[in-house]
């Protein structure tokens, strides 16, 4: 079942005088489950279709549909709440909240949801210890290392039991020991809760951990890769 | 979770924060402290103009304002002393007096005065003179020859305790009446006008001197509440003759001071603004900053799902906290401020003269109402709250892509 479904996805940046194309007409179907690739150099315009699939970014044309819903439809109210509850973010940068410990960034997203503060600091834990952090519940991001963190960001991106999550580049930060653990972690999630994970990535290790790698080049897909097929 | 967030947000730049900090507190505490201080003024001159002879009600022969001769007294006050007996509330004093220009003169010296015939026992309790003997002694109710004089007078007439004045004046039959008085006692008042304006005698050596038998030039009434002033006004006015007689408060006897009440009031309120502007521009300012530092974090919450008004909300939970902390400890500067002044004042000798011509004292002392408290929080929590509407509303429309991009 597609989860994603992208049909003729333009976008066009100016940046200062000059006029970016950073999508040229990208159109991709994802199913429930996958966990796909999305490759290719710097400016090929994979962060740009991760960031129109999250609902951050709009398209200039094309049509972005996930779970069910069509965003060219929806407000940015409801685009927001769609974000909270059926889409997770891993970030390059792990961007997490510095004033807050590993266990209140995980609980942060649940608040937002409504979730009561039993249950919070419960299902907090519990995928914390998931990810291999169990007993730096109370660290701040400052007192854990960046593969920690990037494992704080993945806890937070799944807790919410989102449809997909999308991560940007998450081992660009991270020395190859560590982004190798950090991808094993994230493949066993996408195993054993079936979360559909897409990366943007030029790192070969995360390639190679990808079901299907979506090349892109130019704002164009140049080709899709199905390892399993 | 919302407010350990903004707490610890507020903290994430000590520094920032203090400064932030300090401006709401000395904010607050000039707020606090002039408002106590002015109130303080008001009170002196609210006091010092009260307390020379006027009281909070005066009743008067109607034309006595007009011509306060010997001609306009109140020849029979039997009737208006019945009624007051009737309108008056509990707690009120009152006292009679004789009020006459006069010519003073010793050996050497002389001058125009007033020549105030009192009744000593509740004068005491009514005027600034039961307070003011610095020499010799008060006057008996039963001295006819005894005189106080005021400390600037005893000087210019060069004169002393024990020493002779002759006293000149109109008496009730129009004949110039004349007499000897021995000073008994010196007086020392707020202002020197007043030391050399006024001569006190008993009213039975006034009403010999100016062969009265029982009128009187006024009475003067004080009550223990400012707002019952006006009411117990009216009642008197209803049920004397106003054809016959005029009952005036103190707002209409010194209209001065009616006036310097309300331009302090005025000057308050401009204070305030100034005070205000100030503060707000470093409130908009460091919450500005503060935002900018944080766009990614802004970004990434916009990201996961957080809609603009949490945002707003998250960011006005910070001012917040910052308004409250400033004002708290702004609060507590002003009351140890207002209480280290409450036994010696503030001595405002330096400006001996200019505060003698505002009607007030040299040393004043602060006063701290809960209303002016209650004025100024309210005023600083929220105008801070709605200027730090503006960066709250920055960091709301900060968007994820933007702020990913930085």
């Amino acid at each position: 079942m597609s989860i994603v479904r992208a049909e003729n996805i333009k976008k066009r940046y100016i940046q200062g005088k000059v006029e970016v194309h950073a999508l040229r007409g990208v159109s991709v179907n994802i199913d429930q489950g996958e966990f796909v690739a999305m490759a290719g150099p710097s400016g090929s315009g994979k962060t740009t279709v991760l960031n129109i699939i999250g609902g951050i970014d709009n398209p200039d044309s094309g049509q972005v549909i996930v779970d069910g819903n069509n965003y060219s439809d929806m407000t940015q109210s409801k685009l927001a709440e769609l974000r909270l509850n059926k889409i997770g973010f891993v970030f390059q940068a792990y961007n997490l909240i510095p004033v807050l410990s590993a266990e209140e960034n995980v609980e942060y997203i649940m608040l937002l949801q409504g979730v009561s503060a039993k249950e919070r600091k419960k299902k907090a834990r519990a995928i914390l210890d998931d990810v291999g952090l169990e007993g730096k519940y109370s660290r701040r991001p400052s007192e854990l290392s960046g593969g920690q963190q990037q494992r704080v960001a993945v806890a937070r991106a799944i807790v919410s039991n989102p449809a997909i999550i999308l991560a940007d580049e998450p081992t660009a930060n991270l020395d190859s020991k560590t982004g190798e653990s950090l991808l094993d972690m994230m493949k066993k999630m996408n195993r054993e809760k079936d979360v559909t994970f897409i990366f943007s990535t030029h790192d070969n290790m995360v390639m190679e951990y990808a079901k299907r790698i979506v090349k892109l080049k130019d704002g164009q897909i140049e080709n899709d890769i199905i390892k399993d097929k | 979770m919302y407010f350990q967030l903004a707490w610890r947000n507020i903290w994430r730049n000590p520094r920032r924060t203090f400064v932030i900090i300090s401006a709401v507190v000395i904010g607050v505490w000039s707020m606090v402290f002039l408002s106590a201080f002015s109130h303080g003024m008001l009170a002196s001159m609210l006091d010092n103009g009260k307390s020379v002879l006027i009281g909070d009600i005066q009743i008067h022969n109607k034309k006595y304002r007009i011509d306060p001769s010997i001609d306009n007294s109140m020849d029979n006050p039997d009737k208006i002393r019945a009624v007051l007996d009737k309108t008056l509330p509990q707690g009120a004093v009152l006292t009679e007096r004789i009020k006459v220009s006069t010519y003073v003169s010793n050996a050497r010296h002389s001058t125009g005065a007033v020549l105030v015939g009192i009744d000593p026992e509740n004068e005491k309790k009514i005027s600034f003179l039961g307070k003011s003997i610095t020499k010799g002694e008060y006057l008996d109710k039963k001295d006819m020859r005894g005189i106080l004089v005021g400390k600037a007078l005893l000087e210019k007439f060069d004169t002393a305790i024990g020493k002779k004045l002759i006293i000149m004046a109109r008496d009730k039959k129009g004949k110039v009446a004349s007499k000897a008085f021995r000073i008994r006692g010196v007086f020392n008042a707020e202002m020197e006008a007043t030391e050399k304006q006024f001569l006190f005698i008993t009213m039975t050596g006034a009403r010999k001197l100016l062969n009265m038998e029982k009128g009187i030039s006024e009475i003067s009434i004080v009550l223990n509440s400012e707002p019952m002033v006006e009411k117990t006004a009216a009642e008197i006015k209803n049920r004397l003759d106003t054809e016959l007689f005029a009952v005036e408060t103190w707002k209409d006897l010194l209209p001065m001071l009616k006036a310097y009440v309300e331009i302090f009031n005025g000057f308050m309120y401009i204070w305030y603004v100034v005070v205000f502007v100030a503060m707000g521009f470093g409130i908009v300012n460091t919450s500005l900053m503060a935002v900018f530092e944080r766009v990614r974090e802004f970004g990434l919450l916009r990201a996961l799902g957080l809609k603009p008004w949490p945002v707003i909300r998250s960011v006005l939970t910070e001012s917040i906290f910052i308004l409250l902390i400033g004002i708290i400890a702004g609060n507590l500067l002003g009351y140890v401020s207002v209480l280290l002044m409450k036994d010696n004042g503030l001595d405002l000798a330096m400006f001996g003269k200019g505060s003698e011509f505002f009607g007030m004292s040299r040393v004043i002392y602060p006063i701290l109402t809960m209303f002016d408290v209650m004025n100024v929080n309210l005023v600083i929590f929220f105008l801070g709250a709605v200027v730090s509407l503006y960066p709250a509303f920055r960091a709301s429309r900060i968007t994820p892509v933007e702020a990913m991009r930085q």
